[in-house]
């Protein structure tokens, strides 16, 4: 019986390329898939794109390509990534670029473009779309003239469409995460459009995969002290069968654990109404989803359901929001915390004496409660030592710069024992997202597949 | 009975949406799973994040897989790229889950420790 076997390559933009050229070499897998794009890492690929028209795409992906190349060609190995970016076009330029340079020939490179509807927010008005903010339902008004970027979370359709025209490397700009491990499922099974017990089955192996450890033993609550090989673990890879049910597994000689208890983690991770996940593909249901260990480091899936796609699409989009700048410096027992706290109320007097009006001023302290913040436990020894940080919002750059001059002289003019100032880092750009629905049809409309071949 | 914390009866993972958090809590056995359910109210945790929740907090129930979903609203000062949080993605949510405190039969804990 027919089985597609695919593997999670890359669970976000600086993830390590190792684990996937384990299981290109030993996991038998027909397919590798990237996430390669969070809420924020557009916002980092637009600030690169500002500086450089040419770039603008995750820059790990070259690295990638020369890596996973050889397996493409020799075993016909299917790479599918979103790691296009805001530049998909300059992505498939730039494999195409490593191809011939590796001296390869015969490679198909599809790109997948139309997600990018930045230049399209006025059309989008003009024709009566509220654009209102998805959580807080306020009017797009205060920001829209601030917008970094803007993008249309695209399902697996044309990334099928690319498969179809044989691509051996798809890359793409904002299409889902999931639908980067739907797309092979309805291209080699040839599921259609309102199969959607089927569907939701892809996007939801696509979910247990996305952020590559998270299913194998990566972040486990249970007894971490008991997963082995941190230092090399193995990503996960699922083998589908046709009716969508599917077994989670992993190179055996890479490190990690596959079990009920690794996986069903993941299964919750940033899903709000389990049965209702909305993607662009379809609702998927996990109400009557079954984990079952089948082996050792196998876990099989079954019972997910699917109700059709919404009308709609979602349109993340990020906007200008001001400067961070933070201090963090250090101090030793006796009355390590009473000193950091002395140095905060210092500082904030500083602050009112000076007139430097920062919109948010905060304080937490490393070690006893900066992950914690109110929830904290009281210690119920002195600390050894304690940092102090401090962060401020500002409107402009500058102002948030010259907050870490005020620490420098406390180390002599302060309480006792202030040392280990990390410096002064640059303050950095602050950015708000604003999610917001638009009709399907105004997206998919202008969605674009071309294919390349070196 | 006796008072414990979820570390010792729970696993936990967290991740963020824009500005929201949501917090799997998983059960290792039906019999605690019950607990949960009768004793761990959106109500409850809403409580315990005080401070760093200042939004709705909403359960969903998994009896397949005996988990409790929480989507916590206004949870992390604006959203990961926009707060001044060092926990800006909201990761050590699960982790501060595991706090609460919850009593649970003794008969229980000494079945969850063979």
């Amino acid at each position: 019986m027919k089985k597609v076997r695919i593997g999670a390559a890359q669970g976000f933009y600086g993830d390590s390329i190792e684990a996937a050229v384990a299981t290109a070499a030993k996991g038998n897998v027909q397919y590798l898939c990237f996430d390669a794009l969070a809420e924020l890492t557009m916002a980092i690929l637009v600030k690169d794109k500002r500086k450089n028209e040419q770039a603008g795409f995750t820059k790990d992906l070259p690295m990638q390509m020369k890596a996973l190349l050889p397996f493409v060609k020799e075993k016909g190995i299917k790479l599918l990534t979103n790691g296009g970016g805001i530049n998909p076009l300059g992505a498939q330029q730039e494999i195409l670029k490593v191809a011939r340079e590796m001296g390869m020939s015969g490679l198909k490179v599809a790109v997948v473009t139309g997600d990018n509807v930045l230049d399209r927010i006025p059309e989008f008005l003009e024709k009566g779309y509220s654009l209102n903010h998805l959580e807080t339902g306020e009017g797009i008004e205060a920001v829209k003239d601030r917008l970094e970027f803007a993008n249309a979370y695209i399902g697996a359709k044309p990334i099928v469409e690319a498969l179809r025209a044989g691509a051996d490397i798809v890359v793409t700009g904002r299409t889902t995460d999931t639908a980067q491990f739907l797309a092979p499922l309805i291209y080699e099974y040839g599921w259609k459009e309102d199969e959607w017990d089927r569907l939701a089955s892809g996007i939801f192996m696509g979910h247990l995969l996305e952020c590559s450890a998270q299913s194998t033993g990566g972040n486990f609550s249970g007894n971490w002290q008991d997963i082995e090989g941190f230092d090399r673990m193995g990503y996960p890879i699922a083998e589908v069968s046709e009716n969508g049910d599917f077994t989670i597994s992993k190179v055996e000689e890479q490190g990690g654990l596959v079990t009920v208890d690794t996986v069903k983690e993941q299964m919750l991770y940033e899903i709000h109404d389990p049965s209702s996940y909305i993607t662009p593909d379809v609702i998927v249901d996990l109400t009557s989803v079954h984990l079952e260990n089948s082996g050792l480091n196998q876990v099989k899936v079954t019972g997910v359901r699917g109700k059709p796609q919404t009308d709609t699409l979602k349109v993340v989009m990020g906007y200008e929001n001001g400067f961070a700048a933070q201090v963090v410096v250090g101090f030793a027992w006796p009355d390590a915390l009473q000193k950091a706290k002395k140095v905060d109320e210092i500082i904030r007097t500083q602050l009112e004496r000076y007139r430097w009006n920062y919109e948010e001023v905060r304080t937490d302290y490393l070690g006893y409660n900066s992950l914690s913040g109110p929830l904290a436990f009281e210690p119920e020894q002195e600390l050894n030592e304690v940092y102090l940080r401090m962060a401020v919002k500002a409107k402009t750059k500058q102002e948030a710069a010259r907050f870490s001059r005020l620490f420098p002289p406390l180390a002599l003019n302060g309480p006792p024992s202030m040392s280990g100032f990390t410096g002064n880092s640059s303050p950095r750009a602050l950015l708000g997202m604003w999610s917001t629905l638009i009709p399907r049809d105004e997206v998919e409309n202008h969605v674009k597949v071309e294919v390349q071949e070196v | 009975m006796a008072i414990v914390k979820l570390k010792d009866i729970a696993q936990t993972r967290s991740g963020d949406k824009g500005n929201m958090v949501n917090i799997g809590v998983f059960a290792p056995n039906p019999a605690i799973y019950q607990i949960f359910i009768e004793k761990l109210s959106a109500a409850r945790v809403k409580e315990h994040f005080i401070g760093l929740v200042e939004g709705e907090v909403a359960r969903y129930e998994l009896p397949n897989i005996l988990a409790l979903n929480f989507v916590c609203k206004e949870a992390l000062e604006g959203g990961g790229s926009a707060s001044l949080r060092l926990d800006n993605l909201g990761k050590c949510f699960g982790a501060n889950m595991m706090r609460l405190e919850l009593e649970v039969d003794d008969s229980l804990l000494a079945e969850l420790r063979k």
